[in-house]
């Protein structure tokens, strides 16, 4: 209940703020930014974090989203075509993630990453080369249909979604993978097919992302889904956290933020905004989060802890 | 009743034979030993019936219901759903996990509800994850880990966490478990209760149990057969006594200046 008037105010409260264009074009430019991001690291996280399998093909499933659901949405430009290729999107990429997951899980660590890694560079360069894609110069002019409340219903959905699954018996299952693949098996868990299923779900959550992307920026292009945004989603993951869910969420904006901050400084930008990573790093080496999760309840312990030094004073 | 039998399972790395030809016998509710001096291939062996390694030759049937599984070339999880369940000789818990997590993924094949219950929280997910941790804290009661039970794996004492290994191998419900050296590491205090619980769950769950065990006062004292194996081949087998005076097996242990002197 508490976390449903959360939700509620935190999606009102930046509502009021667009409709009375407090925020600037640009801000909320950086919000559709955080929130995609959001719904891609926490995605990856699911792989990477909690099921312990190493990706770095997380962007060649959000570029099928995307590319699918602009083609969708350029052919017929409504809302409905616009959610129908947010499905197809997404849909396609856990396929995508289902074809490539069952051959490469086998592998362990590193060469799971590589098999990845080459599989994304095979899906962009598909996109590359293909006529109705348009090849390098991308699609331009993608109807825009994606606003704050699209953005919130859709993070919303992959969060709880997502946070949900990890606390079923098929969420242990992926977790118990991660913690000793040996033993999992030993204890019944079937670790290939679990495995799988984070891979699907992942991949579908990336898909949606992607569709998100093109929905809202109008323009895309194969070089946008390269191996460097892997590694960005990958930095949110483990800078937020592996294994945490509100770690990711705070990394992702936190990330942001300091990018958008950053932008002031055009020069040494990308060398600050490095340096803010070794620095996360250094300090906390198990992520802002590590593998726990920030809740209400925590903020209301803040709060009685708060309240009972004033008390005192 | 035969329950488990093994026929002269052989498995080589290389030019190494852990396993030759090693063949036993299980009656359905026997407590058997399977000792052997370091090396001698006991806890590879334990890998062949469990499915980590897969036998380079011979048979393994698992007998449920009076049907016969072949479990040779079975993957471990179907091994483990057939009913033979494991611990391990260098405990391998989920680390990270708290205690009552530990048993809840053990009984992940009792779950019937499906992926859509697991995203939205559904009545049938609510309903059966209520099932699924009273079950396993009526289990953790058995080892005295019930007040433990939100206590992350890894900080709890040695002794404990063996104890939570077997708990674990419990919860996936079996017919016959096997042990690998349960004892290991334990003080004789720790050991006698060891062997209170080992009698305990065998009654409560009507086990069949292997054992894998270096303590031979816990061998002796509760196992009701013995096998002995040495160089990956079984050299003897029969009652304690019988082990216990049997020339190959003191040889085996001791070595062979036993003879001469």
């Amino acid at each position: 209940m508490k976390k449903l008037v959360a939700l509620g105010l935190t999606y009102a409260i930046i509502q009021i703020l667009i409709m009375t264009n407090l925020i600037s074009d640009y801000i909320q430019a950086t919000l559709v930014t955080i929130c995609i991001n959001i719904i891609l690291a926490v995605s990856l996280n699911l792989i990477t974090g909690f099921t312990g399998q190493f990706s770095l093909g997380h962007a060649g499933f959000m570029s099928i989203g995307a590319y699918i659901c602009a083609l969708i949405t350029m052919r017929n430009p409504t809302v409905y075509g616009f959610l129908i290729g947010v499905f197809a999107g997404a849909l396609a990429a856990a396929l995508m993630g289902f074809l490539v997951g069952l051959p490469t899980l086998r592998l362990r660590g590193d060469y799971l990453a590589i098999a990845t890694l080459g599989m994304s560079e095979i899906i962009r360069i598909i996109f590359l080369n293909l006529e109705i894609t348009n090849g390098a110069a991308g699609l331009n002019g993608i109807p825009q249909f994606v606003n704050w409340t699209w953005l919130f219903i859709f993070m919303t959905a992959t969060v709880l979604g997502i946070s949900n699954f990890i606390k079923s018996s098929h969420g242990r299952a992926c977790i118990s993978i991660r913690e000793d693949e040996i033993a999992a098996e030993a204890m019944g868990i079937d670790t290939i097919k679990y495995k799988v299923i984070a891979f699907v779900i992942g991949s579908f959550c990336a898909g949606i992302a992607g569709a998100l992307y093109a929905s809202y920026f109008y323009f895309i292009k194969p070089d946008l889904f390269g191996f460097l945004k892997s590694v960005d989603i990958l930095v949110i993951v483990v800078s937020g956290g592996m294994g945490s869910i509100s770690g990711s969420i705070l990394a992702a904006i936190l990330l942001a933020l300091i990018s958008t901050y950053l932008q002031s400084f055009p020069e040494i930008r990308m060398v600050l905004y490095a340096a803010a990573l070794v620095a996360i790093m250094i300090f906390r080496p198990q992520g802002l989060m590590g593998s726990r999760e920030l809740s209400l309840e925590l903020f209301g312990k803040l709060g009685d802890s708060l309240k009972s030094k004033k008390g005192r004073v | 009743m035969t329950i488990l039998d093994v026929k002269k399972v052989t498995k080589s790395f290389g030019g190494l034979t852990a396993v030759a030809k090693a063949s036993l016998k299980l009656e359905k509710g026997e407590l058997v030993g399977l000792i052997g001096p370091n090396g001698a291939g006991k806890t590879t062996l334990f890998n062949l019936l469990t499915g980590i390694y897969t036998p380079d030759s011979g048979t393994i049937s698992l007998y449920r219901d009076s049907q016969e599984i072949m479990l040779q070339g079975l993957r471990p999880n179907k091994i483990c759903n057939a009913g033979l369940a494991r611990t391990f000789q260098n405990i391998r818990l989920f680390k990270d996990l708290t205690v009552l997590e530990n048993v809840l993924i053990a009984m992940h094949k009792n779950v019937k509800y499906g992926f859509i219950p697991s995203f939205l929280h559904l009545p049938s997910y609510k309903r059966q994850e209520e099932e699924l941790i009273n079950d396993s804290i009526e289990l953790l009661k058995i080892f005295n880990l019930d007040d433990k039970k939100d206590e992350l794996a890894k900080n709890l004492p040695y002794g404990e966490q063996r104890h939570l290994e077997i708990a674990r191998a419990l919860a996936t419900n079996p017919s016959v478990l096997l042990l690998d050296e349960p004892a290991a590491g334990m003080n004789p205090a720790e050991t006698a209760e060891l062997t209170r619980i080992i009698k305990e769950i065998r009654q409560k769950f009507d086990l069949t149990i292997l054992l894998i065990e270096h303590d031979m006062s816990l061998v002796m004292s509760i196992c009701e057969r013995i096998y002995v194996l040495d160089y990956g081949m079984v050299i003897a087998s029969g009652t304690p006594e019988e082990i216990r005076s049997n020339k190959r097996v003191i040889e085996a242990y001791l070595g062979e200046e036993v003879n001469n002197a």
